[in-house]
């Protein structure tokens, strides 16, 4: 079974700007239309590769320069709208593994934490540094360490923000919450009691 | 004595069950709602890790995103959208979870169904797998959108891990002008705070308005609290909240009544609570708010134009120039006379009874038709809202308009349903989204207004202002 543990990535980046990417770019609505999750990677960002393509040029997931890449870089409020997890299910399914970008909306960025890809939020200017080098030279390896909170690329190091309880899930694998919330059985069903309504406030 | 606390605050403790090593809080949920699209991988996890749901009981169920609104008729032409109900159908019957369903004509959009059913209640921790589902805030309660995999995590233990949020308070004091509607109240606070601007807060809506406010009103602003980027928003419960709960299906009853309102009253914001922001705004300065681009906080009023790029923070701008590209819009172009294809009213922004109440009265007098041009959707949010507007007759007023009257569901507000843009089509719409694509075409362009505004324009067969359309003010 696979490691649940997320510290360490090493890879190559496929870069994508823009601010407020919204989930319904990265996977339209009728793709939703599934109970299941696989095949999503394939309709990532499907309307708007098919769109610049039309007007004869190329979106980042369709270059072949960045095929293969397992870091995904982003400007602002990246995921806004709609809380579908097949947004970041799409996106990992597509064979990334962890996004840096500038902000993150909170639903995307808590689906992504509930399915073992961080999100690190960098400053504006290291963006813009990360993405330049990127397009620059798309084979550079990026590497991450959440360890130390820590982005290196062409003999630079940046620093990254993730709150600590979220970069702890990953250090310890424990981003799986079922189990987690699990173990509190007794008080959950405790807290349950205090609270009137779960009782049709009949006492 | 205690210190002065916010509802958020007070809500959030009363449902912590422990701190986790994360540092995050286990809260419990209060009520957790499903609809059709979010929820079946969540039962597959369920089942392939032999747990089962803890509060069946606290746990409600209906199907909305991909139901036909033209006819009932089962099984569904969409072979997919037929599986999907299906695959519902079998979970809720597994799980003993209630079931707000097409057979029994009690289905409807889940924002819709729980409000008009008493299952939102002041006080409640509330969770769906949709962003929308802040619409239940209207309540006092705390109501947010998750994912699959946290909706698997409240199937089998009604908890979540959560941060606690900052509170914003945005006070709105004064009147509405004439032909203003809560919608305009949320697109221009939208507009004034930013698509990103509500991020890592809870909204409180606060303010003279917001008492004067009906619970249909309240429901419009919360809804939309999410495209602001806050994860919830809330107004404090009072006796607006409780005549409209009294009575309800789930509401409390009798001597449990009397201890709800105690309970009700006690989690309102104390006065001298803190906030970790405060804005003001004045209900005369709001206008009549269209959206011109591809956020919803890329709005303009009615009366005034496609803005500059120059008039944007830099950051935006990218964002603005690509707006201007994708609806083929230029700025210095006036909003109002924009051509419209589509006409949708309804949503759970603004599928409400009150708000088809509203377009009635100017459409009653048989004066307006909708233009030839233009395909026109009246789609109420509920079985019951549609029973509600069928037994006044508002079906003949809105099909004499040339209005098409619907089956209840989420509609043109996404493109998960027969109910689609075509090609290039601009639709004036009273639902929430206007990002690229939304309404089910990739080059598809929205126009998110009130549903007087819909009407207006759908009667007109472009923008127009609804105030001089149907002589308001």
């Amino acid at each position: 079974m696979e490691d649940a543990k997320r510290n360490l990535f090493a890879g190559c980046a496929v870069p994508l700007r823009g601010n407020d990417i919204d989930t319904d770019r990265i996977i339209p609505a009728r793709y939703l239309r599934t109970v299941v999750f696989d095949g999503l990677g394939e309709h990532v960002f499907e309307d708007d590769r098919a769109q610049l393509k039309a007007s004869g040029q190329v979106h980042p997931f369709d270059n072949p320069a960045y095929q293969g890449a397992q870091v995904l870089l982003v400007n602002q409020n990246f995921g806004c709208g709609s809380s579908r997890e097949h947004a970041p299910q799409a996106i990992m399914r597509w064979g990334v593994r962890i996004i840096v970008g500038e902000t993150f909306a909170e639903i995307f960025y808590g689906n992504c934490a509930a399915i073992g890809v961080p999100c690190c939020r960098v400053a504006p200017d290291v963006a813009k540094s990360l993405l330049a080098a990127v397009e620059a030279e798309p084979r550079v390896v990026i590497r991450v360490s959440l360890h130390d909170k820590s982005i290196t690329l062409g003999g630079k190091t940046y620093a990254f923000d993730m709150p600590d309880g979220v970069r702890q899930q990953f250090l310890t694998g424990r981003w799986d919450s079922t189990a987690e919330l699990l173990e509190a059985t007794d008080q959950i069903r405790g807290r349950a009691k205090t609270l009137g309504y779960f009782m049709s406030f009949a006492v | 004595m205690t210190m002065a606390q916010t509802l958020y605050e007070k809500v959030f403790d009363k449902h912590v069950v422990r701190q986790l090593p994360s540092g995050q809080s286990q809260l419990l949920m209060g009520l957790h709602l499903l609809h059709e699209v979010t929820s079946p991988q969540a039962f597959a996890m369920i089942r392939e890790r032999k747990l089962s749901v803890m509060f069946p009981e606290r746990t409600f169920a209906t199907v909305d995103h991909i139901v036909p609104t033209h006819t009932k008729l089962r099984p569904y032409q969409d072979a997919i959208a037929e599986e999907m109900l299906q695959s519902l159908e079998k979970s809720v019957q597994d799980f003993g979870i209630r079931f707000f369903s097409p057979a029994a004509n009690e289905n409807g959009v889940v924002h819709i169904i729980g409000p008009e059913r008493g299952l939102t209640q002041p006080g409640m921790t509330i969770c769906c797998g949709d962003s929308h589902t802040a619409t239940h805030g209207a309540f006092g309660a705390l109501a947010f959108g998750i994912g699959t995999s946290q909706i698997r995590d409240v199937l089998a233990t009604q908890t979540l891990a959560m941060e606690k949020l900052k509170v914003r308070r945005i006070e709105v004091n004064g009147k509405l002008r004439p032909g203003v509607y809560a919608k305009d109240v949320i697109l221009y606070l939208i507009q004034r705070l930013g698509v990103n601007g509500g991020v890592g807060f809870a909204y409180e809506y606060a303010g003279d308005l917001f008492d004067r406010f009906t619970m249909d009103e309240r429901m419009t602003v919360c809804n939309m609290s999410i495209e602001g980027g806050a994860r919830c928003g809330y107004v404090n419960p009072d006796q607006t909240t409780y005549d409209y709960l009294k009575g309800r299906e789930y509401a409390p009853k009798g001597a449990a009544w009397q201890r709800a309102v105690a309970y009700w009253d006690g989690v309102k914001s104390d006065p001298g609570a803190k906030y970790d922001d405060v804005v003001r705004i004045k209900a005369e300065d709001i206008p009549p708010v269209v959206t011109w681009g591809i956020t919803p906080a890329q709005s303009v009023a009615i009366d005034g134009a496609i803005p500059a790029v120059d008039a944007f923070a830099a950051s935006e701008r990218d964002s603005v120039r690509e707006a201007y590209a994708y609806m083929d819009f230029a700025p210095g172009q006036p909003i109002a006379g924009t051509k419209i294809d589509v006409a949708f009213i309804g949503s759970c922004t603004n599928g409400r009874l009150s708000d088809f109440e509203e377009v009635v009265k100017v459409l009653r007098a048989g004066k307006h038709k909708v233009q030839a041009h233009v395909r026109a959707l009246v789609v109420p949010g509920s079985e019951q809202v549609r029973k509600d507007m069928l037994a006044r007759g508002w079906d003949k007023v809105f099909a004499e308009a040339g209005f098409l009257f619907r089956e209840a569901g989420c509609s043109m507000c996404l493109a998960m349903n027969p109910d689609k843009l075509k090609g290039r089509e601009i639709c004036a719409s009273s639902s929430n989204r206007n990002f690229k694509g939304r309404q089910g075409s990739p080059q598809g362009r929205t126009l998110l207004m009130s549903p007087l505004m819909v009407a207006a324009a759908a009667v007109t067969g472009q923008v127009a202002d609804a105030r001089k359309v149907f002589g308001i003010g």
